[in-house]
């Protein structure tokens, strides 16, 4: 068996001794057939080394990298659910101040309509004082006026009847008569009543 | 043909790529520090560099390598939560630590000269069955015998019953067998279809049929390349939705 397998390597050689195994002839035969997957030599270094590795890789991944990674997912999570509210919460306070801004339109806007018409009142109560004002005023000069006029009147009448008088008075002295005051005053007074 | 190519200078040991040797010295035991250890130990320093390093900032906004740790993380706790349902999300880190072993060995064995430790059944075995075993205790410890409902399929007619009993019993066993040399037999076939291909890449110095043969055989190393890429991210996925499955089997064996 050995020399027929002289053509395998001295590594399998050598660890075929060192190790000394009751398996080693058959994973001999089955390396020198070519397939390395079959040397049941190393199985054991193959498997202590793939237990500490797993036993490692589980520490890491278990107690460090998972936890990290599920935190670090939570957090994400977290912020974009806490900024989604924030904005929803942003929305509403800026669809209440526009409310609240049209709202306030809306007021000043009766406000105004409110003080155009208590000025308008006031105004039209103001014009209203002013024109019963102007119109006394205007009677009370029109009576005054009148009166004047009246007087007036009876000055021109006294005096036309004066002027009559001395007029007639003259006239008859002219013509060569001599007038009696008392005739003459009566003739006018006379003529004068038409 | 083997002497046949020899004979042509070509060379043909796809298999030497999965041998495992101590990088110091000869003697091989159990502790001996082997390529295996090597790469594996990558493997831990990958991990630490993304899932430590990469996520020690706790950004908000992730940056390149958090992205990937949380992607990660996401994609198997989605599918432990997808498949097991509620209750086996306590098992999480479990399956992301198989998932996460198994996805780095994969890839970091398409590295050039790399060393690839799932490509080999001692390994994948030790898993498969670690998760047999897991998910057994787990089936009986938390349904006790209703457990074995599992094989009782009750929606089968009465005489059938027993000889689907002794089916689903046996197919029962052979899950850690086949769940365990899907992923090996898988990555120990393409990157020795890869080394095929390579060897025949050099055949340009020997020979004039060379100008024909060495262009293809690049080529077709890029496309197996590829597709290995490919292999080695669903193998590791395969592996990880199994493990749910069967999970999900012995948290809920009544279906």
């Amino acid at each position: 068996m050995a020399n027929t397998t002289t053509t395998a390597t001295d590594v399998a050689e050598g660890t075929a001794e060192a190790v000394g195994h009751a398996a080693d002839a058959a994973g001999h035969a089955a390396e020198s057939a070519g397939m390395p997957q079959l040397d049941f030599s190393t199985f054991p270094n193959q498997i202590f080394w793939l237990l500490v590795t797993l036993v490692v890789l589980y520490f890491i991944l278990a107690k460090i990298a998972l936890p990290r990674l599920a935190g670090i997912l939570a957090d994400r999570q977290g912020r974009i659910t806490s900024d989604l509210e924030m904005a929803a919460r942003l929305k509403d306070q800026a669809q209440e101040a526009e409310k609240a801004y049209q709202q306030a339109l809306v007021d000043a806007r009766t406000e105004a309509g409110k003080i155009v018409a208590a000025a308008r009142a006031e105004i039209q109560a103001d014009l209203d004082k002013a024109t019963a004002k102007a119109d006394a005023e205007i009677a009370a000069r029109a009576a005054e006026s009148a009166k004047r006029i009246d007087e007036i009147r009876a000055g021109a009448v006294a005096s036309v009847s004066d002027v009559a008088k001395d007029t007639a008075e003259a006239i008859v002295a002219a013509l060569g008569g001599k007038a009696d005051a008392k005739s003459v005053a009566a003739a006018v007074a006379a003529r004068m009543k038409g | 043909m083997a002497a046949e190519t020899e004979a042509q200078g070509l060379t043909f040991h796809p298999m030497d790529q999965f041998k495992v040797g101590p990088l110091f010295g000869d003697a091989l035991s159990a502790f001996s520090i082997t390529n295996v250890t090597l790469w594996m130990a990558v493997a831990v320093l990958c991990v630490i560099v993304l899932f430590v390093l990469g996520t020690a900032k706790r950004s908000v906004v992730p940056g390149r390598m958090q992205s990937i740790a949380e992607l990660a993380y996401g994609f198997v706790y989605k599918m432990v939560e997808d498949v097991t349902g509620h209750d086996g999300v306590k098992y999480f880190p479990y399956i992301f630590t198989l998932f996460i072993f198994i996805a780095f060995s994969n890839f970091l064995g398409l590295l050039p000269g790399a060393f690839t430790t799932t490509s080999h059944v001692a390994v994948t075995a030790v898993m498969a069955v670690m998760v047999f075993l897991f998910v057994t205790i787990l089936g009986f410890a938390k349904n006790g015998l209703h457990f074995l409902g599992l094989f009782w399929v009750s929606s089968a007619p009465l005489a059938l019953r027993p000889i689907l009993a002794v089916i689903e019993l046996i197919s029962y066993f052979v899950r850690p067998v086949s769940h365990s040399i899907r992923l090996a037999g898988n990555m120990m076939a393409g990157h020795a279809v890869i080394k095929v291909f390579a060897a025949f890449a050099p055949l340009v110095l020997f020979s004039a049929v060379g100008y024909a043969v060495t262009p293809l055989s690049i080529l077709a190393i890029v496309a197996m390349y590829a597709l290995e890429i490919l292999v080695a991210f669903i193998q590791a996925y395969v592996f990880t939705i199994l493990t749910c499955v069967y999970l999900r089997d012995a948290l809920h064996p009544g279906h």
